[in-house]
């Protein structure tokens, strides 16, 4: 532990840190622009100078190893007159911008400028032009603004992995563009607009629309995916006007997805705002009164075992608890929450989960990917396994379909058969990847929807866990579980925990959906649910309970609109199984209402009153149902029973991809002008910049 | 006064074959593998025992720079660079290595590699420079086919290639750090120090990076032993140095002589003196662009080497002679210098990149007298903001010269700023 004194205080650092890190463990603040502690340090901003004994020139703090006996000084003229003369260089050629530069407010430039500055300007010379550069439909840039950190090259670099941004040319004319103009495509991207210390990369969407400090901040959660990443949602009045990340080391670290990012114009577009009622065969508005008339009716007479709920991808805990309630008292065991058709069962809780945990997949050594996409289906898991690559020493290896993961992936095989060699000994590189994961000290494996959301996911999923048992995946003595499931729902894990699963003799969704097109099952409540093929639901009648206008509204006889994820406190369960609580940033719009509030209201219509009356009672409820949900934020580890579950027999058939394009996959995306143009951009592959004689 | 007999490079001016055998005659290549098999130590403690500073501009001792390498390989490579990357103003000593004598470079590589411990020697040549690197590549071809480098070469059971590379002609890939990543392929930018190239260099290997010249004299420095190359020049200023006389000189140069000659003596003897004689000369860049400039009553009686040279406020550097006569507008000169520097930023850091353009724009301000009194203060002040806040020393390089123009010549700039504001219309 080298021991250093810094300003006459003494510190004591870990091996390893960084002369910055010393004097920030020392309580002083070092002004910084290029330094990011989740980037490599490339020491060119020159604002952390500091004066070190011995040396006749200060030192950029942020690349000098802390060594035993360092005499730091931060507060001597030599250091101050280094500050000011960075300032004064990095605002020669800064525009005078701030009125109307979006940065204004939470700018570094402006921050530092303020402490450590220069009082008044001794340039008069021209200032430098710099053309604008076009890097796609989310980040708008203002290149006069830049002042040459290199944070997003390195973001787009190590981070997002993908080489896309770079420097070029010297001196006074270096600007930071994509070599050949073309949009960045890394579903990462959006994050260097909150790297960038200045002014020079904005949010597209976002740009001139708001300042900082009129905006309202709720701290949220992320309902895209199923990782979980703690948001801050920033509104004004009814709108949200953009979405940032906060931090969280075990889930997102400080990073959010463009898809996180960027959904938040979906949330103004295609809202089912007023409950309708189908009458003459169209959908006509009415009140809340006439919907739930019309749902009583439609019950009426109906025996609970011709009533099925299914239950989508962005639906709270909160309202679930709600939905198994209504569903036992209406007496239907047809419940299920596994939209996707995922062959995952409740209870076995180390079955269903991650239970590696996305932070810790750092420590493990070797990974199999097992129908799994990350890049698409977790963005910041895939973001983890990166980082993990990094740091060398890591192998990845793949059965099921390539893609581009941003780090070499051994391709072992398509589809299951590829297990089942590999656990009986296997061919060229399948045997050396078997060799790597028995060598591993911290195997783990990631068995993604492509492989347990098909027609024998059950089978595939008995034999993912007989592998684990066959490498030794899961480690209890070293407290180490390498079995991970991959989910791509923000509700998966929420209703695999609370049990919304088929009861005895309940039908699942696609044994509901059949039923329904035959008339077996008289209604079916979808909430939220518009992921599923739902053609020839003619001769059953439909509730769709949700916040946008997509497919499961289109075929509706009854629409009961609801709260998107920014407009209700709601509990949502990551695939760690990590309960994480949103609140509401602003209210749902017209007639909506928090989703678990319209079944408990529903309830009453229909005669079996659920006696919850307030989040209280619902959360109360919920945590009788799932005790590990009480737990807020944190991760009740499973306990691994070493059963392999029943499944049937295996179909060798290759793992297909389970997302088709990553931007639209809910409906809030879908409803999303921005992601739709990311859609067509990065999927479809028209990178073409709209010209003049575009139409 | 150097006698012939002491001179290294006996082929500077391309009067013979630069090819092997030629080379083979002047004594290149001879008892290579002797010199060898008397191990790395010896090599070592006798070149830091012959006194031979780095002749890239630094000055640092080569034997030292040498030993720096770890003693004991883990087993993977390890990498001798040779920056032929000459690009400093005022300087074309390597050119004419490299043209001429090649083969002194690359028995250079051979023993210099050998002593270090590195397994292969990249030579990184300017890129304009296409004869030179025509003939090094061909010298190179040579030595290979004569089983001198290459797998066991000269026979001493010691495996070293050497390669070639040509930059694109950037100057910031002279400093040791930016031209290893300009070999890795990457934009030239100096890297942060520590780590330094003998721990992490090239690859992420211990690297360690030399002038041509100081390579290229290390053989004849080990066959004719560390006194002799001790014996001339001064002390801790040793040997021959290869000096470049380029401007208002009447005879322009370059030539090899012994460290420590006054500097007059050196121009009126090889350069054959200044234009219009002693009394016309105005100053003297004595080492390459990048060190301040000495007016004529120090260049009076200066000695060229090191150490004397630092003591007047000003450097040996590279040895580029640039004088100037009274006929130099000596501001607009200066101010050219800065267009280079501003030129060569590399970009990286905030001082060096953004303070450049600004000298550079100040500077031709006061070419034409157009600037206030105060702005000299507030110029010399901003060298200071760029001065040793940088990476590399290309900030520091920008500084200098301003500041030395400043310190024995302001009276000029205040001059040229006078009779500029004697010109404008006075206001009503």
């Amino acid at each position: 532990m080298p021991k250093l004194t810094i300003d006459g205080q003494e510190v004591e650092v870990p091996p390893g840190s960084t002369v910055l890190q010393a004097c920030e463990a020392a309580g002083r603040e070092i002004p910084v622009f290029c330094y990011h502690p989740r980037l490599n340090i490339a020491g060119n901003c020159r604002m952390c100078l500091v004066e070190m004994e011995k040396s006749p020139k200060p030192v950029a703090s942020c690349a000098m190893p802390a060594a035993d006996g360092m005499v730091i000084k931060t507060d001597t003229p030599m250091v101050h007159k280094a500050r000011k003369g960075v300032l004064e260089m990095l605002l020669i050629n800064h525009p005078l911008d701030c009125p109307i530069c979006d940065q204004g407010g939470e700018c570094d430039l402006q921050d530092i400028t303020l402490f450590y500055g220069p009082d008044h300007s001794r340039y008069q010379e021209n200032k430098r032009p710099v053309t604008d550069k076009y890097l796609g439909p989310l980040i708008s840039t203002h290149m006069t603004r830049c002042i040459h950190c290199t944070r997003c090259i390195r973001f787009i670099n190590e981070v997002a992995g993908v080489e896309e941004l770079g420097a070029v040319q010297r001196g006074e004319h270096m600007e930071i563009t994509t070599w050949v103009e073309k949009a960045l495509t890394s579903e990462m991207s959006g994050n260097i607009v909150d790297l960038c210390p200045v002014g020079a990369l904005n949010s597209k969407p976002y740009e001139y629309k708001a300042r900082t400090w009129e905006l309202k901040k709720t701290e949220s959660i992320d309902v895209m995916d199923a990782v979980g990443a703690n948001i801050r949602l920033d509104s004004r009045g009814p709108e949200v006007m953009r979405v940032l990340p906060r931090l969280n080391e075990d889930v997102n670290e400080e990073w959010i997805s463009d898809k996180t990012r960027f959904n938040y114009d979906g949330l103004k577009r295609r809202r089912l705002d007023v409950p309708m009622t189908k009458k003459e065969g169209k959908l006509q508005p009415t009140d809340w009164r006439g919907a739930f008339g019309a749902i009583r009716e439609g019950l009426d007479g109906v025996p609970g075992q011709q009533v099925g709920f299914i239950l989508g991808d962005l639906v709270d805990a909160e309202t679930m608890v709600l939905v198994k309630e209504l569903a036992s008292a209406l007496g239907s065991p047809n419940v299920d929450c596994r939209q996707d058709g995922a062959k995952l069962t409740s209870g076995d809780r180390a079955s269903y989960l991650f239970n590696t945990g996305i932070g810790r997949l750092e420590e493990s050594d070797a990974v199999l990917l097992v129908g799994a996409n990350p890049r698409w289906e977790a963005p910041l898991v895939n973001t983890r396994l990166r980082k993990r690559y990094r740091q060398g020493g890591f192998k990845v290896g793949r059965v099921g379909p390539a893609f581009d993961l941003t780090y070499p992936v051994e391709e072992l095989g398509a589809g299951p058969e590829t297990l089942t060699a590999m656990i009986d000994q296997g061919l060229g590189s399948q045997i050396a990847f078997a060799d790597v994961l028995r060598a591993a000290s911290k195997p783990a494996m990631i068995v993604g929807p492509g492989a347990y959301a098909r027609a024998d996911g059950g089978a595939v999923l008995a034999l993912a866990h007989r592998f684990a048992a066959a490498f030794n995946i899961v480690r209890p003595d070293a407290g180490w579980n390498g079995f991970n499931i991959l989910h791509t729902a923000a509700s998966r894990v929420g209703g695999l925990e609370l049990g919304l699963v088929p009861g005895e003799g309940g039908l699942d969704v696609a044994g509901m959906l059949a039923a329904a097109r035959s008339g077996e099952i008289k209604v079916l409540f979808l909430v939220g649910a518009d992921e599923v093929d739902l053609s020839g639901l003619e001769k059953s009648f439909v509730i769709y309970v949700g916040s946008h206008g997509d497919a499961g509204a289109k075929v509706a006889d009854v629409i009961l609109p609801g709260a998107a994820y920014a407009e209700k406190n709601a509990t949502y369960v990551n695939m760690e199984g990590r309960p994480q609580r949103s609140k509401l940033a602003i209210f749902p719009p017209g007639e909506a209402k928090e989703d678990w509030k319209i079944f408990r209201a529903l309830s009453e219509v229909l005669g079996h009153t659920i006696p919850l009356n307030a989040l209280p009672e619902v959360r109360g409820r919920m945590a009788e149902l799932a005790p590990t949900l009480a737990r807020i934020d944190e991760v009740v580890p499973a306990a691994w029973t070493g059963a392999i579950p029943v499944g049937g027999d295996v179909v060798n058939q290759a793992f297909a991809p389970a997302i088709e394009d990553f931007y639209l996959t809910n409906p809030i995306a879908r409803a999303s002008g921005i992601l739709q143009e990311c859609s067509r951009l990065f999927v479809d592959g028209h990178d073409v910049k709209a010209t003049g004689t575009h139409g | 006064m150097l006698q012939d007999r002491d001179r290294i490079f006996t082929n500077l001016y391309g009067e013979h074959d630069p090819g092997l055998d030629a080379a083979k005659s002047r004594g290149d290549w001879d008892s290579t593998k002797q010199i060898l098999l008397k191990g790395r130590d010896w090599i070592i403690d006798e070149m830091k025992a012959s006194g031979l500073r780095g002749r890239g501009g630094a000055g640092f001792p080569t034997g030292l720079k040498w030993s720096f390498m770890p003693k004991k390989s883990d087993g993977g490579p390890a990498y001798l660079v040779v920056n032929a990357d000459e690009s400093e103003p005022g300087t074309c000593k390597d050119r004419e290595i490299m043209r001429h004598d090649p083969h002194k470079l690359v028995e250079g590589c051979l023993i210099a590699g050998f002593a270090m411990g590195a397994t292969a020697a990249y030579i990184y040549i300017r890129g304009e420079f296409i004869s030179e690197a025509l003939a090094l590549d061909g010298a190179i071809a040579e030595a290979y086919e004569a089983g001198l480098i290459g797998r066991n070469a000269c026979g001493s059971g010691y495996d070293f290639d050497v390669f070639l590379h040509r930059g694109a002609g950037a100057y910031i890939c002279g400093e040791e750090t930016a031209l290893i990543e300009s070999l890795e392929g990457k934009k030239g930018q100096p890297r942060l120090k520590p780590p330094f190239p003998a721990a992490v260099g090239l690859y992420g290997r211990p690297t360690t990076v030399n002038n041509v010249e100081s390579i290229s004299v290390a053989p004849t420095i080990l066959r004719r032993g560390a006194s002799w190359f001790a014996g001339i020049g001064r002390e801790k200023n040793t040997g021959t140095k290869l000096y470049c006389f380029s401007g208002h000189v009447n005879k322009p140069c370059v030539v090899e002589d012994a460290l420590g000659l006054p500097l007059k003596e050196l121009i009126e003897r090889h350069a054959g003196g200044v234009r219009g004689g002693w009394d016309n000369l105005m100053a003297v860049i004595p080492g390459g662009s990048s060190v301040p400039l000495m007016p004529k009553h120090v260049c009076d009686d200066v000695l060229m080497d090191f150490d004397s040279l630092r003591a007047q406020g000003s450097g040996l550097g590279t040895a580029g002679v640039i004088v100037m006569d009274k006929s130099t507008d000596i501001v607009y000169a200066i101010a050219r210098l800065s267009k280079f520097y501003m030129h060569e930023s590399c970009g990286q850091c905030t001082p060096c990149r953004e303070g450049t353009g600004w000298m550079w724009r100040i500077m031709m301000r006061m070419v034409r007298g157009e600037a206030r009194l105060e702005e000299i203060d507030m110029l010399l002040d901003v060298t200071k903001e760029i001065e040793g806040h940088t990476i590399c020393a290309l900030g520091d390089a920008a500084a200098w010269p301003i500041q030395g123009l400043m310190r024995h010549f302001r009276p000029e700039v205040e001059r040229r700023i006078k009779e500029y504001a004697a010109r404008l219309p006075r206001a009503a």
